[in-house]
């Protein structure tokens, strides 16, 4: 096989390469990154399927492309259908590499709920990563059913009175072979999970914790700081779900308190902010999911 | 060929999925799917059929069906999908992206009256909605034509010189569901009508191509119009192709504009479907009386066959078109683009719209005979005249 043959891992090329207009501080610019570190030790290739989100933007303009693998523009809602018809005509002809989907939480919380769950029904042989930033980054900055409560958006100019939509429980419910958490500030938990994705066929879904300094009004040197108080704090658990029924728990929240995640944002009010009822939601959550390992292990 | 009795819906779902088999040689064929009244026997056909190197995803939406059948198009695979009415514009920002994304699909329309109120009858309303979005469009008038146009229509859209999606119609019920004695070709013909489709920019594993990121204006302006040089180079492939057709099946598929009696008319009735069986009927009975009156079938409607159509009509003076479809605010579509056609070409043409059969209503040889008899006594053009409403007081003052 040359080093050009339909499959081949890529030498020379990255997924996202430099120049592209992500802003500083950019979760998803991290993840990207991450995600081609994965490719690359896993010696896969893949595709990409991009709904409208900030993802496409990342291409710039035609005829350059800032994403160094075969990629496609879908309309909104439709990422996991289109990936799904070019998961089928990959499998048709026994070609390798990774159909992945690339889509902002607009895409995946709201418009393109109804889509990702009828694909996930299907169980397509396709991964399907959610780079969460909590709000329409694209379009400047609006709620999405993904941003949290207390949080002002554009369109929540006195903060979101709604709480987050628990989009990984809705995934588990539809009982794929795999759905994970994801946190740029944890790489070796990011990777395992990758790798973990790539050896499982069928639907696989993972959600990552995306920072977005515009839209969040903080500083982009602390993107990775803020999402790393997010895993310590409990408010992102990250932990992994076999078959919507069989849990494990990567990290392990350390006690620290959130109070210092959402000081940092200048999307919240301090005086809005009920930290004492975020407290007692993430112990709640981590006791269910606890529950839920306890019940069921991964590593029965 | 092995002759059947068999309905629209049928020929449709053979077309579809012959050709799909065809391209087992290839990359296949990959498709989304999705149920409404009246094309679902279709989708069923296909859901059905035995590919030999193909999957049929049967999705949740409309919109998500033609996201399946671009994504494998996009792959280089055969595809297609079926829809009608408010599926179709459920799907209608998918079937844009398949035009502008010049995705060879194949999609069989039975033409259905948009709702509400909910009427699962004939209206053409539903793909002329679509009619700017970059797909060629052909309006069937039986079943034999429905399976004909369908194969023909993979072979123009997959033409390099073409590489636009394609749409073939046919009227709900009157042939979706009306069998009648079809000419079905053995799929060894199809394969030899149909040859391995290799899109040109189709997803390659090796070439890190971005299609469909952001453009600047310049970069898409190149790109409608290159769009609008495939859709003129359509009637001279059009051509091609149905000469092919006829090497291959031994049968004339059609021309993109079929003519009864236009050579000495003076009067010419332009219809499109269905409605060309009962007006053609007519025609005939009148000619044998001596009146000098043609008939134009409007097959294909994009791209709009404007030179064929003024051919057609040199001898008239009057034109009076039938259109089962009312786009709000103006009149008849068909109506629209025929009086374009003879704008500064031909300004003394009277060309009266008749609004007839819409929502589903029968157009019968006394309706067109009426038509016959209103646009015989005009000296000058009126707004549209609509066909099957009793008088009646006016109901909003």
């Amino acid at each position: 096989m040359n080093a050009t043959a339909p499959g081949t891992p890529r030498t020379d090329d990255c997924l996202l390469r430099p120049g592209n207009t992500n802003c500083g501080g950019c979760g998803m610019s991290i993840g990207l990154t991450m995600l081609d570190r994965a490719l690359t030790e896993a010696g896969q290739s893949c595709s990409l399927v991009i709904p409208a989100c900030c993802g496409i933007v990342t291409a710039g303009a035609f005829p350059t492309t800032s994403y160094g693998v075969p990629t496609i523009a879908t309309t909104f809602a439709s990422s996991p259908a289109v990936a799904s018809g070019v998961a089928a005509i990959r499998d048709l002809n026994d070609e390798p590499g990774q159909v992945i989907c690339w889509a902002g939480d607009g895409g995946t919380y709201d418009i393109g709920l109804g889509t990702l769950s009828a694909a996930a029904e299907r169980n397509e042989n396709i991964i399907y990563i959610c780079y969460d930033n909590e709000i329409y980054g694209n379009t400047g900055g609006q709620r999405s059913s993904a941003t949290p409560a207390g949080a002002r958006t554009s369109t929540t100019p006195w903060g979101k009175s709604e709480r987050k939509k628990d989009v990984m429980s809705i995934m588990a419910a539809h009982r794929i072979p795999y759905a994970a958490t994801l946190s740029v500030a944890h790489p070796e938990d990011f990777a395992r999970k990758m790798s973990t994705a790539f050896s499982i066929k069928g639907m696989r879904f993972l959600l990552l914790h995306s920072p977005c300094p515009t839209g969040w009004k903080s500083e982009p040197e602390d993107s990775v700081l803020l999402v790393r108080l997010a895993v310590a704090s409990g408010l992102f658990p990250l932990y992994e779900v076999f078959d919507g029924i069989a849990y494990r728990i990567n990290v392990e929240p350390d006690e620290t308190d959130p109070a210092e995640y959402f000081h940092r944002q200048r999307r919240f009010a301090d005086d809005e902010i009920n930290l004492d009822g975020i407290r007692q939601f993430c112990s709640n959550r981590m006791q269910r999911l606890r529950a839920l390992a306890k019940q069921q292990s991964a590593d029965a | 060929m092995t002759l059947q009795v068999i309905t629209g819906n049928h020929a449709a779902g053979y077309a579809l999925s012959t050709a799909g088999e065809a391209n087992r040689t290839a990359r296949g064929v990959a498709c989304g799917i999705y149920p409404i009244t009246p094309q679902t026997e279709i989708v069923e056909y296909v859901a059905r059929f035995p590919f030999s190197k193909g999957h049929v995803v049967p999705v949740e939406s409309e919109h998500s069906a033609m996201a399946v059948s671009i994504g494998a198009s996009a792959n280089g695979a055969r595809a297609f999908t079926a829809s009608s009415a408010n599926g179709l514009a459920y799907m209608a920002e998918n079937i844009m992206v398949a035009g502008y994304y010049r995705l060879p699909i194949v999609m069989v329309a039975v033409n259905r009256t948009l709702g509400p109120p909910w009427n699962i009858w004939a209206d053409q309303g539903d793909t002329l909605m679509l009619r700017d979005f970059a797909w060629l469009q052909f309006y069937c008038e039986t079943n034999q034509e429905v399976l004909d146009t369908t194969l023909l229509a993979f072979k123009l859209a997959e033409d390099r010189r073409i590489l636009l999606p394609a749409m073939t119609c046919m009227d709900a019920f009157i042939v979706s569901h009306t069998q009648t004695e079809t000419d079905l070709p053995e799929q060894e013909a199809v394969d030899r009508y149909l040859p391995d489709l290799d899109l040109p920019h189709r997803m390659h594993p090796d070439e890190a191509r971005t299609l469909g990121g952001l453009t600047w204006p310049h970069e898409e302006l190149s790109m409608r119009l290159e769009i609008d040089e495939a859709m003129k180079r359509v009637p001279s492939v059009y051509e091609e192709c149905r000469q092919g057709f006829t090497e291959v099946f031994g049968r004339d598929p059609g021309d993109m504009i079929q003519t009864f009696g236009t050579e000495d008319a003076e009067v010419i009735l332009i219809v499109s479907g269905t409605m060309a069986t009962t007006a053609r009927e007519v025609v005939r009975q009148r000619r044998a009386d001596g009146e000098k009156i043609g008939l134009v079938k409007l097959k294909m409607f994009r791209p709009f066959p404007e030179a064929a159509l003024r051919g057609a009509c040199q001898s008239a003076t009057k034109l009076a078109v039938l259109d089962r479809n009312y786009a709000a605010g103006t009149g008849g579509v068909f109506w629209q683009d025929t009086r374009a056609t003879f704008h500064g070409h031909r300004d003394d043409m009277l060309v009266q719209n008749y609004l007839t059969g819409l929502c589903g209503g029968d157009v019968t040889p006394s309706v067109i005979d009426d038509i016959v008899a209103d646009i015989g006594g005009r000296s000058e053009v009126g707004d549209p005249v609509w066909i099957g409403v009793d008088a009646r007081e006016e109901t909003i003052q």
